[in-house]
C-alpha cells in the first residue's frame, strides 16, 4: 500500500467524476446528460493529468470532448424532440440493477483494499511523455497504430453507409 | 493508486448501470463511454504505480480512446437509422426480438 | 351254422342300416328286405338248434378280446347253449311273424320304412343280447334295447301320449338297469372277468362271499325287475301300449320283457349261490303276478287287459325261477329253471298272437275299448278263432301248449303252500279276464253299430301270421310233455338235468281252476245270468282300486316325480341364478373394469402425455422469461452472473469462509431472485405502460 495518499486535487476531480457520472445515467433530458458527460471527461482527462499522462489527457480531450461528445449532442439534437415531456428514464430492471451495481461498487473496491496486493513499481516514468509516447508509438506499436488508422477509415465509411439517405 | 482504482470502479459501476437501466439508445452510448473511460483510468493508475516501463498503460489508453471514437461513430450512425424507422429513439422500439 | 351265429344278429343290423341309408324311400323293399333278413336269421337260428340239440346240449362258446386292459379283458363273443338256442327261435320267429304282419298293419303310415329299420334294429339287439357271453356285453345289448323300445313306443310321437310313454318305459327300466350295472359289476370284480363261464365258476366253487352273492344277486334282479316290468317298476308296461301293436307284440309280449326272465335264467347259478335273493326274486314274481293280474280284471282297453295279462304271466317265470334258486339252494329239487325257461317260449308264442289279434281287431273297428266292441266273431273268420285259441292256451287248458308250461309252474310252487294258493288264484283270474275279453270283443250284441258296420277281416299279411302262432300255441308246448325222456326239460336245464314227471293231481286241480274261471266269465258277459254291473257296484272301493291301478302311478308321480321335478327346477333357478350371475357379473366387472381402466388412460396415461407437455410449457414459460427481446436484460443478466460467480470463486477460495458451501453467494443469488420477482410485479405498471413504441423518449 502506498504511503502516499492522493491529494485535494484527486478528491475534488473524483467527486466531479461521480457526480457528473451519476447525472449522466439518471437526468431524464438527453440534452442535459450530454452536457454532464462533457464534465465529465474533462474531469477524466484532469485525472489523467495527475497520472502524468499529459498527452492522454490532452487527446481525450480532444477526442473524446472534442468530436465524440459534439458527435452524441449532433445526434441527440437530430433525433430527439426536445421539447416533449421528458419521461422516466429508467425500464423495469431499474431497481434489481442498481442493487447490484451498487454491490459491484462497493464490493470491488472492498475487494481490492481487502486483497490487494502491491506491487512496487518497477521503473520511473519518463519525463518527456510526448515524445516517449511518439516514440513508442512508431517502434513498438506500429501495428496497433496502422491497424487502427485503418479502423477509424473502416468507422468513417461505415457511418457514412449507414446514415447516408435512402433512394426510394 | 488504490483510490484511482476505485475510483474507475465506481465510474464503471455507473456507466454499468447506466447501460443497463437507460431506456434513450443515446443514453446507453454515453452510459458506454463512461465506462470505456473508467477503464482508461484503471489502465493510467497502473501504468503509473505498477508497470511503469513502455508506457504500455498509456499506450492502450490511446488506443481504446480511439476505438471508442471509432464505435461512437458507427453507433450513432446506427442511432439515426433507428430514428429514421420508427421516429423514435426508446429501446421499446429495439426491442423487437422478443418472444 | 354255429360258428357263424353271430350272423343271426347281424343280419337285422345290416337291415337296418341299408333302410335307414339307403332304401327308406322305397317302402316295399324295405319291408322285404327286412323281412327277408328276419326270416334268413330265423332259419339260421333253426339250425342252430337243430346242431345243438345235435351236441346234446354242449354249450359252445366262442369269442373275442378286442382290448386288453389291466384290470379286466372285454370280450365280444357268443354262447350258444340250449337256452339261447331256445331263445333265438322264439325271437326270430316272433320277429319274422311281427314283420310279415306289419306290412299290413302299417300300410299307409308315413313312417313306413323306419317302422322296419327300427324293428330290425331291435331285433339286432336282442338277438345280440341272447348271443352274449359275457356280462359286459350283455349289457351293452341291454340298453339297445331299452333303446329300440323307447324309439318303437313312441313312434307316433306327434301323440302326447305316445311321447310321454316312450320316455316313461325308458326312464323306469334305467333304473333297473341301475341296479344291473351295480350288480354285474360287483360279481365281475371278485370273480375277475366278465364272461359268464367265470363267474359261474367263480360263484359255484364259492370263491365269492355269499353276502356279495345275496347282494349282486339282488341287484342283478334289479335289471330283470325293470326289464320285465316286475312290482315296484311295471309302471311303464300299461302305458307302452301307445305304440303301434306290432312293437306291443313284439316286444311287449314276446321278446324284450323276456329278457329279464333270460336274464336270471343264464344267471341262475348266481341265484342258487343264494337263498335269500332267490326268495325275494320269487316273493317279487308272485306279487307282480296277482297284482298285475287282479288290475287286468276291470280294464276296458283292450291293449291294457293284455299288457297286465303279460306282467302277470312275467311274474310267474319269475317266481318259477326264484323257486328254483330257492329250492336249489336249500338242496331240494324243483322244476322252477325248466318251467320258467319252458312257460317263457310258449308264452311269446300265444301272447304274441293274442296281441297281434287285438291288432287285426283294432285295425277293423279303430278302436281300443272292448266296450264298444262285440259281435264281431261273425265277420273275422280268422282273426277270432285264433284269438280264442290263444286264450285257452294262456288259460291253460289241455292239451295246447300252454296248459304244459303252466303246470310246471304250478308244479314248482306247489312245495310252497303259499305260493301254490296264489299261484292258483291267480290261474283262475287269468282264465277269467282273458274270456271276458273275448266274450266282450266277439260274442254278444255290437255295443257300437258304426264300428260293427264297418268292421271287417284284416289283410292276408296280418291273418297268416296269426295263423301260424296259433299252429304254434298249440304244438308248441307239446315238446315239454312231462313224461318225455328227451324232451324241454331235459334240454334247457341247470345243474342237473331235471326229469319232469306227470303229476296228475296237479294237473287235474289247475284244469278244474281255468274251466271255472272261463266259467264265470261266460255266466257273467255271455249269458249275463250274473250282472258284472252289480258285482262292480257291490265292490266298489277295490273295483276303483283296481280300476285305478292301485294307484301306482299316481302315488309315484306325487312321491318321485314331483319331487324331482321340483328339485330340478330348483336346481335350475340355482344353477341359472349363479351362472347368469357369475356371467351378468362377470359382465358387470367387465364394464367396471373397462371404466376404470379407460379412467386410468383418460387421467395418467393422457395426464402422463399432456402433463409432459405441459411440464415442457411450463419450462418453456419458465425459460421464456429469460427471452426478453431486451438487450439491456441480456447485458444484466450476463453481469449478474459474472458477479456471481466471482463472488462463488473468491468466497470458495478465500480462507475466511468456514462451512464449504458458499454461504454468501447463495444468499446473494437468492436475494437477487427475489428481488428480481418482486421489481416485475411491482415495479412494471407505472414504468413500462406509459411508454409506447411510438413515443418519442
Amino acid at each position: 500500500m502506498p504511503a502516499t495518499e492522493p491529494g485535494v486535487v484527486f478528491w475534488i476531480l473524483a467527486v466531479v467524476i461521480l457526480v457528473s457520472g451519476f447525472l449522466v445515467v439518471t437526468l431524464r433530458n438527453i440534452f442535459h446528460c450530454a452536457l454532464c458527460l462533457i464534465l465529465c471527461l474533462f474531469a477524466v482527462a484532469g485525472i489523467y493529468v495527475l497520472l502524468n499522462a499529459e498527452f492522454l489527457a490532452a487527446a481525450q480531450v480532444l477526442i473524446y470532448v472534442g468530436a465524440v461528445a459534439i458527435l452524441i449532442v449532433f445526434t441527440v439534437m437530430l433525433t430527439t424532440d426536445l421539447a416533449s415531456r421528458s419521461l422516466v428514464q429508467h425500464n423495469e430492471n431499474a431497481t434489481i440493477a442498481f442493487v447490484v451495481c451498487a454491490l459491484f461498487a462497493i464490493g470491488v473496491p472492498w475487494l481490492i483494499t481487502t486483497t490487494g496486493v502491491w506491487i512496487p513499481p518497477k521503473g520511473e516514468l519518463p519525463a518527456d511523455n510526448v515524445g516517449t509516447i511518439g516514440k513508442y508509438l512508431m517502434t513498438d506499436f506500429m501495428l496497433p497504430f496502422e491497424v487502427v488508422s485503418v479502423l477509424l477509415l473502416a468507422a468513417l465509411i461505415g457511418a457514412i453507409v449507414l446514415a447516408r439517405k435512402e433512394h426510394s | 493508486m488504490f483510490y484511482y482504482l476505485a475510483l474507475a470502479a465506481v465510474l464503471f459501476a455507473i456507466g454499468l448501470f447506466g447501460v443497463l437501466t437507460r431506456r434513450n439508445v443515446i443514453g446507453i452510448l454515453m452510459s458506454l463511454e463512461l465506462m470505456f473511460n473508467a477503464a482508461n483510468i484503471n489502465f493510467v493508475a497502473f501504468n503509473k504505480y505498477v508497470a511503469t516501463e513502455a508506457l504500455v498503460g498509456q499506450m492502450f489508453a490511446i488506443f481504446i480512446v480511439v476505438v471508442a471514437a471509432a464505435e461512437a461513430v458507427v453507433g450513432l450512425a446506427i442511432v439515426l437509422l433507428i430514428y429514421r424507422n420508427w421516429r423514435g429513439i426508446g429501446m421499446d422500439n429495439v426491442n423487437v426480438m422478443k418472444w | 351254422m354255429t360258428e357263424h351265429s353271430y350272423l343271426i344278429a347281424l343280419l337285422p343290423l345290416l337291415s337296418f342300416v341299408m333302410i335307414i341309408f339307403f332304401l327308406r324311400w322305397q317302402e316295399k323293399v324295405s319291408a322285404g328286405f327286412s323281412i327277408a333278413m328276419i326270416v334268413i336269421s330265423w332259419g339260421m337260428s333253426v339250425m342252430v338248434l337243430i346242431e345243438t340239440l345235435a351236441r346234446h346240449g354242449k354249450p359252445y362258446e366262442a369269442f373275442y378280446k378286442f382290448v386288453e386292459l389291466v384290470r379286466f379283458v372285454p370280450e365280444i363273443g357268443i354262447l350258444i347253449d340250449p337256452l339261447t338256442a331256445v331263445m333265438l327261435v322264439v325271437v326270430t320267429t316272433v320277429g319274422a311273424c311281427v314283420q310279415i304282419y306289419s306290412v299290413g298293419y302299417m300300410h299307409g303310415d308315413p313312417r313306413f320304412s323306419r317302422f322296419f329299420s327300427y324293428l330290425s334294429l331291435f331285433l339286432f339287439s336282442m338277438l345280440g343280447l341272447v348271443l352274449a357271453n359275457n356280462f359286459f356285453m350283455i349289457f351293452i345289448f341291454w340298453e339297445l334295447v331299452g333303446l329300440t323300445s323307447y324309439l318303437l313306443i313312441g313312434f307316433w310321437f306327434e301323440k302326447a301320449s305316445a311321447a310321454n310313454a316312450c320316455k316313461k318305459a325308458f326312464i323306469t327300466t334305467r333304473i333297473g338297469d341301475l341296479g344291473f350295472l351295480v350288480g354285474l359289476f360287483m360279481v365281475a370284480i371278485y370273480a375277475g372277468t366278465f364272461n359268464y363261464g367265470g363267474v359261474f365258476d367263480k360263484v359255484a366253487s364259492g370263491a365269492i362271499p355269499t353276502g356279495i352273492v345275496t347282494a349282486a344277486a339282488i341287484f342283478i334282479f334289479c335289471g330283470a325287475v325293470g326289464k320285465s316290468a316286475q312290482f315296484p317298476l311295471h309302471v311303464w308296461l300299461p302305458d307302452a301300449m301307445e305304440g303301434p301293436t306290432p312293437v306291443s307284440a313284439l316286444i311287449h309280449a314276446a321278446t324284450m320283457v323276456a329278457a329279464g326272465v333270460y336274464l336270471v335264467a343264464r344267471a341262475m347259478t348266481v341265484f342258487v349261490g343264494s337263498a335269500e335273493a332267490s326268495l325275494v326274486v320269487a316273493v317279487i314274481g308272485l306279487v307282480t303276478s296277482f297284482m298285475a293280474a287282479s288290475i287286468g280284471l276291470v280294464q276296458n282297453d283292450i291293449k291294457r287287459v293284455l299288457a297286465y295279462s303279460t306282467c302277470s304271466q312275467l311274474g310267474y317265470m319269475i317266481m318259477a325261477l326264484g323257486l328254483y334258486g330257492y329250492d336249489t339252494a336249500l338242496g331240494h329239487h324243483s322244476p322252477g329253471y325248466y318251467a320258467g325257461s319252458f312257460h317263457l317260449m310258449t308264452h311269446a308264442f300265444f301272447k304274441g298272437l293274442l296281441f297281434l289279434g287285438a291288432g287285426s281287431v283294432i285295425h277293423a273297428v279303430h278302436t281300443n275299448d272292448i266296450q264298444e266292441m262285440g259281435g264281431l266273431f261273425g265277420k273275422m273268420k280268422l282273426t277270432a278263432p285264433t284269438f280264442i285259441i290263444a286264450s285257452l292256451s294262456i288259460a291253460g287248458i289241455f292239451p295246447l301248449s300252454g296248459f304244459w308250461s303252466k303246470d310246471e309252474i304250478v308244479a314248482a310252487a306247489s312245495h310252497h303252500p303259499v305260493f301254490l294258493v296264489f299261484t292258483l288264484l291267480i290261474a283262475f283270474m287269468t282264465a277269467f279276464y282273458m274270456f271276458r275279453l273275448c266274450f266282450l270283443t266277439f260274442f254278444g250284441e255290437p255295443r257300437d253299430k258304426e264300428r260293427f258296420d264297418h268292421a271287417h277281416e284284416s289283410p292276408k299279411s296280418m291273418t297268416y301270421p296269426l295263423v301260424f302262432l296259433a299252429f304254434l300255441s298249440i304244438f308248441a308246448g307239446w315238446v315239454g310233455l312231462p313224461w318225455l325222456q328227451h324232451g324241454f326239460a331235459s334240454f334247457v336245464y341247470h345243474g342237473e338235468p331235471y326229469h319232469p314227471h306227470a303229476n296228475w293231481l296237479l294237473m287235474i286241480i289247475s284244469t278244474v281252476v281255468a274251466v271255472s274261471g272261463i266259467g264265470l266269465a261266460y255266466l257273467m258277459y255271455f249269458k249275463k245270468s250274473i250282472s258284472a254291473d252289480s258285482v262292480a257296484a257291490k265292490f266298489k272301493p277295490l273295483y276303483t282300486l283296481l280300476y285305478n291301478k292301485y294307484y301306482f302311478d299316481e302315488m309315484y308321480d306325487a312321491l318321485i316325480i314331483r319331487p324331482t321335478l321340483t328339485f330340478a327346477r330348483l336346481m335350475w333357478r340355482f344353477d341359472a341364478g349363479i351362472i347368469d350371475g357369475l356371467v351378468n357379473g362377470t359382465a358387470w366387472f367387465t364394464v367396471v373394469w373397462s371404466d376404470a381402466k379407460q379412467w386410468f388412460d383418460t387421467w395418467i396415461v393422457d395426464g402422463a402425455v399432456n402433463g409432459s407437455g405441459w411440464i415442457v410449457r411450463k419450462g418453456a414459460d419458465l425459460g421464456r422469461i429469460l427471452q426478453t427481446g431486451k438487450v439491456q436484460f441480456y447485458a444484466f443478466f450476463a453481469l449478474l452472473l459474472v458477479v456471481l460467480v466471482t463472488l462463488f470463486k473468491l468466497e470458495s477460495g478465500s480462507p475466511d469462509s468456514e462451512s464449504g458451501a458458499p454461504v454468501l453467494t447463495i444468499l446473494l443469488a437468492v436475494g437477487v431472485v427475489f428481488l428480481a420477482v418482486l421489481s416485475r410485479t411491482i415495479g412494471r405498471q407505472p414504468a413500462g405502460q406509459e411508454a409506447k413504441r411510438e413515443d418519442n423518449v
